[in-house]
């Protein structure tokens, strides 16, 4: 057990069958029966197939799937709401599903808590109620539990509403509810079943954003359910996609993105507005032309090893600016001992986390590619026009449009 | 010949093997309710002694001190002015058509089998919709309750348990308990999943489930099967009176052997006054306590 770095959450050659006897047929699973020729010859429906994951504390993972994907039936295996036909879920060092009845009870109430696609409230109690709903279950006396529950109803932004009933508010509110509902518990694990998709876009974004919001401040393990590519890399720190209960890629944003595993993520990743996804960092290049010396002289020599027409000029207190190379001729021309800071143009820099949907308009607008400056001052890379059209358009190292062309 | 016969008159068992089968089936209950009867009649006492203490209780209490009763519940439950005088009314017009003794006995008995019946048919119902075996093993009961002719189980009954009160009490909850076992069965598996398995994620457990959640969420339909039972019940009293339970019923019975048209529709309409109080009673008071359903959102 100790012979690897532990992830949080483990989850370990995963297999669900739905159907009337399931390990009857998980020989023929195993050799490798194809997920139709199953149902018609067993009448068993294959649920998930082998599913691997590692999970890190505090990070938002996003499982991302179509419908009939079982991205809800492996989210409902960590609290074991379905119980696996094979294979092992450890979290935080819990084998899940070892656990007998009152230490699954004890389990689903301390650490695990759960938002829900059409959000699950109940209807007959009030928000206050509801919120308050893991702590009464606990046990926890009325008075505390709804004075914990009035803290959050705060947080979301739900105030004023503590005695309304779900069916007066509307379905953002519905859903804040639900999550004020998860946080109460102080469960250190959030399962957001789709959690998002029944709002509409406007109220769904905002709700992304308190999401992200929250989470800076709480640090929680989120495993987030979603079909929706562009909320999976807005959320996501890594992603798994699953295609008929097979992970098909896990990793970052960034890599599903640029180096999509197969067909099926690349239909998924081509309709997202990838400016809006992508941050300078994961398309800038290393700079071309670093100059360093003191005079115009050397400056001169330096830009020569390179081909372009600009150099960024660095000291030792990090970037300085941009030096174009027909100034730098023409004051070689005049005085080549004087020093470089005076033909230095000051360029602002981009930030490497901007997304570059932010740095589009200066990327195009300069003549010259951008320096891309962290916040220490250093220089990491350039940002050209042409790399910005490459990451845009053809989504990493291959063409993705067009399969005549292959 | 023989051939023509089964092909022109239904080849039924013999006379004498028929005649067995009844004698022994007659004897075998006969017997069992000659050593077991007075077992089991002692076992229904309490019951016995509810029904007598009841209708002891609303005979001797002052009539006007039972209406008042009876307008506060319906004030209470529907906050009506119009209810509260329609109960207020029906009742005084009961006693003064000299109906009040008769009603008093009909009102504790329904009570006492509404009660018995939600006592009985709640859990009964609860576990249907936990299983579907029980489901499969108590829907076509219900069925043959709900069909079968009350006189057919009046036999068994007054065999076992002589004429009076209590066979009068388990025959009309025999008829009157399947809406209730119904839709409380049909309201727990109504209700919907995910809020259901909401519950079971934040950790609660069987009984929290049923009475955090199942429950309060099948009420509307429990409540209906309660209303559908009041009435089943009421309607039973006339039936009931047949094996000695006294109330309304009897001068129904009355009215049909000696053809007493009046008294039999003024008793009847008794029956039918003291239905409507309480179905909109309970219908009142399951809309109260749904409040939650009828408001929405903007409202």
């Amino acid at each position: 057990m100790a012979n690897k770095d532990q992830a949080f959450i483990r989850v370990e050659a995963l297999y669900k069958v739905f159907g009337p006897d399931p390990r009857k047929v998980m020989p023929q699973v195993h050799q490798g029966m194809d997920k139709d020729r199953l149902l018609r010859e067993t009448g068993h429906a294959l649920g998930l197939k082998d599913i691997n994951l590692s999970i890190d504390q505090g990070r938002i993972f996003v499982i991302m799937g179509l419908s009939g994907s079982g991205k809800s039936t492996l989210i409902r295996h960590f609290n074991r709401l379905i119980e696996p036909t094979e294979g092992r879920i450890l979290i935080d060092g819990i084998d899940v599903r070892s656990l007998n009845e009152k230490q699954l009870l004890a389990f689903r109430r301390q650490r695990i808590a759960m938002v829900f696609q059409r959000f699950g409230l109940m209807p007959h109690r009030t928000v206050i109620e509801n919120v308050a709903y893991g702590l009464q279950v606990q046990g926890m006396p009325r008075a505390q539990r709804l004075q914990k529950a009035r803290e959050w109803i705060d947080t979301v932004g739900l105030s004023g509403y503590e005695q309304q009933y779900p069916s007066q508010l509307s379905g953002g509110q519905q859903q804040r509810v639900g999550l004020a509902r998860a946080l109460c518990t102080d469960a250190d694990i959030l399962l957001m079943d789709e959690a998002f998709s029944a709002l509409d876009p406007l109220i769904r974004s905002e709700m992304q954003d308190q999401l992200i919001e929250l989470q800076e401040r709480l640090h929680k393990t989120i495993i987030f359910i979603t079909h929706d590519l562009d909320e999976a890399l807005r959320l996501g720190d890594r992603i798994a996609i699953l295609r008929d209960g097979e992970l098909v890629q896990e990793g970052a944003p960034e890599e599903i993105l640029l180096h999509p595993a197969d067909d099926y993520v690349e239909a998924f990743v081509k309709d997202v507005n990838r400016a809006r996804a992508l941050t300078v960092e994961t398309v800038m290049k290393p700079p071309a032309c670093r100059i360093t010396a003191d005079t115009v002289e050397g400056a001169l020599r330096q830009m020569h090893d390179s081909t372009g027409r600009y150099g960024y000029y660095i000291t030792e207190q990090g970037y300085q600016g941009m030096i174009d190379r027909s100034a730098l001729e023409q004051a070689a021309s005049q005085d080549a001992s004087r020093s470089a800071n005076e033909v230095v143009e000051e360029i602002p820099g981009v930030r490497p986390d901007a997304l570059i949907e932010e740095v589009l308009p200066d990327t195009l607008d300069a003549h010259h590619p951008l320096p891309v400056v962290d916040a220490s001052g250093q220089l990491q890379g350039e940002l050209s026009r042409a790399s910005l059209a490459e990451a845009l358009v053809t989504g990493g190292d291959e063409p993705d449009s067009e399969p005549t062309r292959h | 010949m023989s051939e023509k016969s089964w092909l022109t008159d239904f080849p039924q068992m013999a006379r004498s093997d028929l005649l067995a089968i009844r004698k022994t089936l007659d004897g075998a209950y006969r017997e069992f309710s000659r050593s077991y009867g007075d077992a089991i009649e002692s076992f229904f006492d309490p019951l016995l002694q509810l029904l007598i203490g009841f209708e002891k209780l609303l005979l001797s209490a002052p009539w006007w001190l039972v209406i008042l009763v009876m307008a506060g519940l319906a004030w209470a439950t529907s906050r009506s002015w119009k209810l509260v005088a329609g109960v207020v009314i029906s009742l005084l017009l009961i006693g003064y058509f000299g109906m009040w003794q008769d009603t008093m006995r009909t009102l504790s008995i329904i009570t006492v089998c509404t009660l018995l019946s939600i006592g009985i048919g709640i859990p009964i119902g609860i576990l249907m919709a936990r299983s579907d075996r029980m489901q499969a093993l108590v829907t076509p009961m219900l069925d043959v309750m709900q069909t079968m002719p009350a006189f057919v189980y009046l036999i068994p009954v007054v065999m076992l348990l002589g004429i009076g009160k209590v066979p009068g009490v388990i025959a009309v909850v025999i008829y009157a308990i399947p809406p209730v076992i119904r839709l409380t069965n049909l309201g727990i598996r109504l209700v919907d999943r995910e809020v259901l398995e909401a519950a079971t994620a934040y950790g609660a457990n069987a009984w929290q489930r049923l009475v955090g959640v199942q429950l309060p969420l099948a009420m509307p339909n429990i409540m209906a099967g309660i209303n559908q039972t009041i009435m089943m019940a009421l309607a039973m009293v006339v039936i009931a009176s047949m094996i000695g339970v006294k109330g309304l019923g009897q001068p129904v019975l009355k009215s049909i052997t000696n053809q007493y048209f009046t008294l039999g529709l003024f008793n009847g309409l008794a029956i039918v006054a003291l239905a409507i109080i309480f179905d909109r009673i309970s219908q009142a008071y399951a809309r109260r306590s749904q409040k939650h359903l009828s408001r929405s959102h903007g409202e």
